[in-house]
């Protein structure tokens, strides 16, 4: 299944609203640099209110998209994950470092505009 | 209550398929919000290691009563190749795959009892299991 990912003028913004495999995980990392690629896009938005469960691979992919966009001039920010996934990822002993984050999609986008803008 | 006991492994969407019905298997017998997702994640990362590591195997559950309490328990069972040396798995950190699994360590820590038995050559069998609190 294809995860829209939707432009507002040079953001880029996605809400991930279903449970990931592994496959859409890895076309969604794809998805996103291309359109990075074509859009020009300088920011985006990775929304996670949505998801339940975030597991290894899928942390793996998340941060790796993270510094793929970043390599490409577009930086990222993951944005309203559960209280429950934060839980379990630390106990998992998954810490997702170097990821920028905010707590819902209005503060992600404040927090692009800071860094972008100034 | 309608019970479906495993969720057969053997190509990479069954890892969803197995994380689906653990958590509402959860759900049903009365876990949180947090203990759902936990649970959720612990069968991911186990029947993750089943597909990449011995291509096939199983989930299954089991609901478990006792005088003071009720838990869930989760068997990952395989006939994959096995692990030789199951003090080194246990170690945080410890990988195979270059990173995409967080290890057995992490769902130890996500579950209440963990048990693993594993011959070379034969297979494994992981046991583990949340309790209602």
């Amino acid at each position: 299944m294809r995860i829209p990912i939707l432009k507002l003028h040079n953001y880029l913004l996605i809400s991930i609203q279903i449970d990931l495999d592994d496959q859409s995980a890895i076309e969604f990392q794809e998805d996103l640099l291309n359109k990075i690629h074509k859009s020009g896009a300088t920011g985006v938005v990775i929304d996670l209110t949505s998801v339940d469960i975030i597991d290894s691979f899928i942390a793996k992919v998340l941060g790796d998209v993270v510094t793929m966009s970043d390599l490409m001039g577009a930086r990222v920010v993951l944005t309203g994950i559960q209280p429950a996934v934060a839980m379990t990822l630390i106990e998992l002993g998954i810490h997702m470092q170097d990821v920028q984050t905010a707590l819902d999609l209005e503060q992600g986008l404040i927090k692009l505009r800071q860094e972008l803008e100034g | 209550m309608d019970f479906k006991p495993c969720v057969n492994i053997n190509k990479e969407l069954d890892i969803v398929g197995a994380r689906q019905l653990g958590r509402t298997r959860a759900k049903e017998l009365g876990f949180g919000t947090v203990d759902q997702a936990r649970i959720a994640t612990a069968i991911s990362e186990l029947a993750r290691n089943i597909y990449l590591y011995a291509g096939k195997g199983k989930v299954c559950f089991e609901v478990i009563d006792q005088l003071d309490k009720q838990g869930l328990k989760v068997v990952a069972s395989d006939e994959g190749p096995g692990i030789r040396d199951i003090s080194q798995v246990m170690q945080d950190g410890y990988s195979t795959s270059g990173g995409l699994g967080a290890g057995l360590p992490g769902v130890k820590r996500l579950m209440d009892h963990f048990e693993i038995h594993s011959e070379w050559g034969k297979g494994t069998e992981i046991q583990a299991i949340k309790w209602v609190r």
